[in-house]
């Protein structure tokens, strides 16, 4: 049942670091992060890794895994060969602190920037009234637990820092979304999503649904749809006439 | 390690520490209040444990049930507590839950709906009505994500104001509190470190509320994450408070048993809420074997009564798979003590056979992600097994209902950390209504002190000096591996002082917590202190050792079974105990003292709540004969 594994862990602080070999024992049933934490409890006290609820739930341990973006806690051990040598490494879009564990703040920065959701006027609580039908499109962008392997599998920031001011990544554009499709909100957010969070710079790859480990279809149910909205809204021709007459002056 | 002794200073008027549901509530309700407040949590924003409940919020809202109400809610609580709760707290609880779940809607949450487009309530255990507000069975993510979201609009309502998205509420993520300050009697700040940087952070505030959630890593087999050291009961106790109902901590009756790496992994009662039952090796749905005195008017006898009330709930009783979990986590033990378990040590929970697979899948879809991910197994076409897993403590800081005031002036708790709303057991759903509920009076009972107090406690040098080399100790040392000790712990806890206690085993338990304590004195951790999880575990033990001393001497001291404490040597609950609470507090030295008080008496108005023969099962005779003069006028 037990082996030993040959392990591969990038260490490192202060932007040096290498990748360093272990050895390690492998239990039936073992993920990935059980295998890390028997490397702090037995061989490397100090290692730094970030977790949280070790059931795919909070988005902590994201890490990239042979070289793909993973949850720690839900890569299972059975999924490689037993000879095979496992490399794991930092998140590589955001700044390495110490081993694993990386600076997301890029992530908070960007979300502080997306307006609220902003309620009807004069709907007080408890009379809130939506169909099961309406909610579920923001519902399903709701699941995201905040792992940031979207943000850091996007080729448009993943290889180019450069945009990191302009470009909000997957997850904030989908959280536009998620607020632009919600039945209540009454905020005008496409402007804001083309012009300010850059959702032009997505070609839709679609590597951001392929990393999501909550199975969110973030190009085809999110960002596409935001696209179309945004096209629908500027080239509308009621909506360009509207703007040439009434709004002249500005 | 020179930078270790730059210690950078803040001043707040409200520290909240703990970002969970109530943290997050607290602070929003300060800030709203216009305190300057900070938000410390140890891991990252929105990563708080509260993500990990599944099933709901329960409100008595009656979207469902128009017969619903806080009456009922109240009564539910209290019965599920076994009478041993603060009743104020439960009033409060009941009768405010609704308003805290709407507010939520009002700030982004979106919640299942019914068919008339109000939020959708479920069934759970314990509860009369169906009653929890959800979102499939990620609710504790939407409640932590809205109220995280929250917070940012506030920030952006100030960025507005000031320019400063940080003037007025600010999150110190990743930041650990070693140490609460006092100025004589009064609380006066709070001292910690960067996980980040091993940097130390001093807040100068005159109110500090704690939302440090539960004390689950003292045991093996728990659904707790890392985070659940006990820090705030801890802190607490360190800082001159009294923590009530230390001997009560529920074992959730369905964690998850294979493989090993996942055991403990909560698997939410909704599975049973919505349909699912359980089976021992014999294929017998065990429940109905378990259906205590107390609770046999409410629940059915008969499969056929209890798979009717599912459609059918006016004219049948509830399957007895949703009693109180203490009830159901027994009763899974005996099962698998009694050789009729599950092949991995569990029993079967069976929802494959009861619901269409559809139908699993959109409404357990994190559990059916969750089995197949973790243990290869398809909920929607065979059995899980399961088994108790230790996650909630009814115990904490004993407070004043109404504000969530601590005895030390400036000192507030809500949420788990806290102790009495759920007296001897909680019930499920109860604990996000509860940190909504109880978040937002701490945050406005601290507001109104801050504005109260005449000056502004100071914070003394001498004190920050002794919390920065406590914190710094582990790291010159070359003592015990932390990991070790925290092993052992673990160990005795579960074993000894587990979901079945007997007064021999607690009592070696407490040698060995005594001998631990030692060694976590002198536990050392290699490394510098830029993100060492050595040196923070070398810190956080003295947290788990001291509240497990506290759950020991309790549980040694209360001579009956109860809710979340069990005595195998008293199996029987003891009316004369229900008046009375053990009260933990730090004496002089470093032993932890409990005391006996006697629990205030309920209201009137609210123990007429109850019927006479219900009353009789948990009150003394003595009671009762006041009970009959009340009943009489």
């Amino acid at each position: 049942m037990s082996y030993k594994a040959k392990f591969k862990v990038w260490r490192g602080e202060g932007g040096e670091g290498r990748l360093e070999d272990f050895t390690v024992e492998v239990n039936e049933g073992e993920v990935v992060l059980d295998i890390i934490h028997r490397l702090q409890a037995t061989q490397a006290p100090d290692l730094a890794v970030r977790w949280n609820c070790k059931a795919g739930k909070c988005g902590s341990c994201s890490m990239e895994i042979n070289g793909k973006p993973r949850l720690g806690c839900m890569t299972r051990m059975s999924t490689f060969d037993e000879d095979e040598t496992i490399t794991v490494t930092p998140m590589r879009t955001f700044p390495v602190i110490k081993d694993l564990v990386t600076d997301v703040s890029y992530n908070y920065q960007k979300a502080r920037e997306v307006p609220s959701f902003t309620p009807p006027a004069g709907v007080r609580p408890g009379e809130y009234r939506m169909k099961q039908v309406d909610v579920e499109r923001s519902q399903e962008f709701r699941k995201c637990i905040e792992c940031f392997m979207c943000n850091n599998v996007c080729h448009v920031i993943r290889d180019h820092e450069e945009n990191k001011t302009n470009f909000s990544g997957p997850r904030f554009l989908m959280r536009i979304a998620e607020l632009d499709m919600h039945p209540l909100d009454v905020a005008d957010r496409q402007d804001a999503a083309q012009e300010q969070h850059g959702l032009g710079y997505c070609n839709i790859t679609k590597c951001c649904t392929e990393v999501c480990p909550e199975h969110i279809k973030i190009t085809d149910n999110a960002l596409i749809p935001m696209k179309e909205r945004v096209v629908d809204a500027k080239y509308d021709p009621l909506v360009w006439l509207g703007n040439k007459i009434f709004r002249r002056g500005k | 390690m020179e930078n270790t002794h730059n210690t950078e200073r803040h001043e707040y008027d409200v520290v909240v520490i703990g970002a969970g549901g109530a943290g997050l509530r607290a602070a929003i309700e300060a800030r709203q209040q216009g305190k300057r407040t900070a938000i410390i949590c140890k891991s990252l924003f929105g990563k708080a444990h509260t993500v990990m409940a599944e099933g709901g919020a329960a409100a008595a809202m009656g979207n469902v049930n128009s017969a619903d109400n806080w009456m009922v809610h109240f009564r539910d609580t209290m019965r599920g507590g076994k009478f041993l709760n603060n009743w104020r707290m439960a009033e409060l609880h009941a009768k405010e839950a609704p308003d805290r779940v709407w507010e939520l809607e009002a700030w982004g949450a979106l919640f299942d709906r019914t068919k008339d487009g109000k939020i959708s309530q479920r069934n759970f255990g314990g509860h009369e009505y169906p009653r929890l507000a959800h979102v499939g069975d990620r609710t504790g993510l939407e409640l932590i994500r809205t109220l995280q979201q929250r917070v940012v609009a506030l920030q952006q309502e100030d960025y507005e104001t000031h320019g400063d998205y940080e003037a007025y509420i600010k999150v110190f993520s990743e930041c650990t509190i070693t140490r609460l300050l006092k100025d004589g009697d009064a609380i006066s700040g709070a001292f910690g470190y960067w996980r980040e940087s091993g940097n130390f952070v001093l807040f100068d505030a005159p109110a500090v509320v704690l939302a440090t959630g539960g004390i689950g890593k003292s045991y093996v087999v728990t659904s707790n994450s890392w985070e659940y050291t006990g820090d705030g009961h801890a802190l607490a106790l360190l800082a001159g408070a009294k923590l009530i109902n230390m001997e009560f901590i529920q074992f959730h009756p369905t964690g998850m048993v294979w493989p090993p790496s996942v055991r403990g992994i909560l698997v939410t009662e909704s599975v049973r809420g919505d349909g699912g039952v359980l089976r021992n090796s014999e294929g017998r749905r065990f429940m109905f074997d378990y259906i205590p005195e107390v609770f046999k008017a409410q629940y059915a006898t008969t499969e056929e009564e209890a798979d009717r009330w599912y459609t059918d709930q006016a004219n049948n009783r509830r399957p007895p798979e949703l009693l109180p979990r203490d009830e159901v986590a027994r009763a899974i033990n005996a099962e698998v003590k009694a050789g009729r378990g599950s092949p991995q040590g569990g029993v079967f929970l069976d929802v494959s056979t009861r619901l269409p697979a559809e139908e699993i899948k959109r409404r357990l879809p994190s559990m059916h992600h969750q089995f197949k991910e973790l243990a290869d197994v398809d909920i929607t076409a065979e059995p899980m097994q399961v088994g108790p897993t230790c996650h909630y403590v009814m115990g904490g800081v004993e407070v004043d209902a109404d504000t969530g005031a601590a005895a030390v002036p400036g000192l507030f708790a809500a949420g788990e950390v806290s102790g009495g709303m759920h007296g001897s057991n909680r019930l499920g759903g109860n604990s996000l209504s509860d940190l909504l509920v109880f978040g937002r009076r701490a945050g406005a009972g601290a507001s109104a002190y801050v504005d109260r107090i005449p000056a502004r406690p100071k914070v003394l040098a001498e004190q920050v000096d002794a919390a920065r080399e406590e914190a710094l100790a582990p790291l010159g040392r070359s003592g015990d591996n932390p990991y070790e000790v925290h092993h052992e712990l673990q160990r005795t806890m579960n074993d000894l002082v587990g979901i079945i206690r007997k007064a021999e085993e607690v009592s070696e338990a407490l040698q060995v917590v005594e001998k631990l304590k030692e060694r976590v004195a002198m536990v050392g951790a290699a490394g510098s202190p830029i993100y060492n999880p050595g040196w923070h575990l070398a810190i956080d033990l003295r947290n788990m050792v001291l509240v497990s001393e506290c759950v020991a001497r309790a549980a040694l001291l209360r001579e009956e079974s109860r809710g979340g404490h069990t005595r195998d040597d008293f199996p029987a609950m003891d009316p004369t105990w229900r008046r009375k609470l053990l009260v933990c507090s730090l004496g002089p030295g470093d032993g932890v003292r409990v005391e006996e008080q006697p629990q205030p008496q309920m209201r009137d108005d609210l123990l007429a709540l109850f019927d006479g023969d219900e009353l009789k099962k948990y009150l003394t005779d003595e009671e009762m004969a006041e009970f009959d003069g009340i009943a009489k006028s």
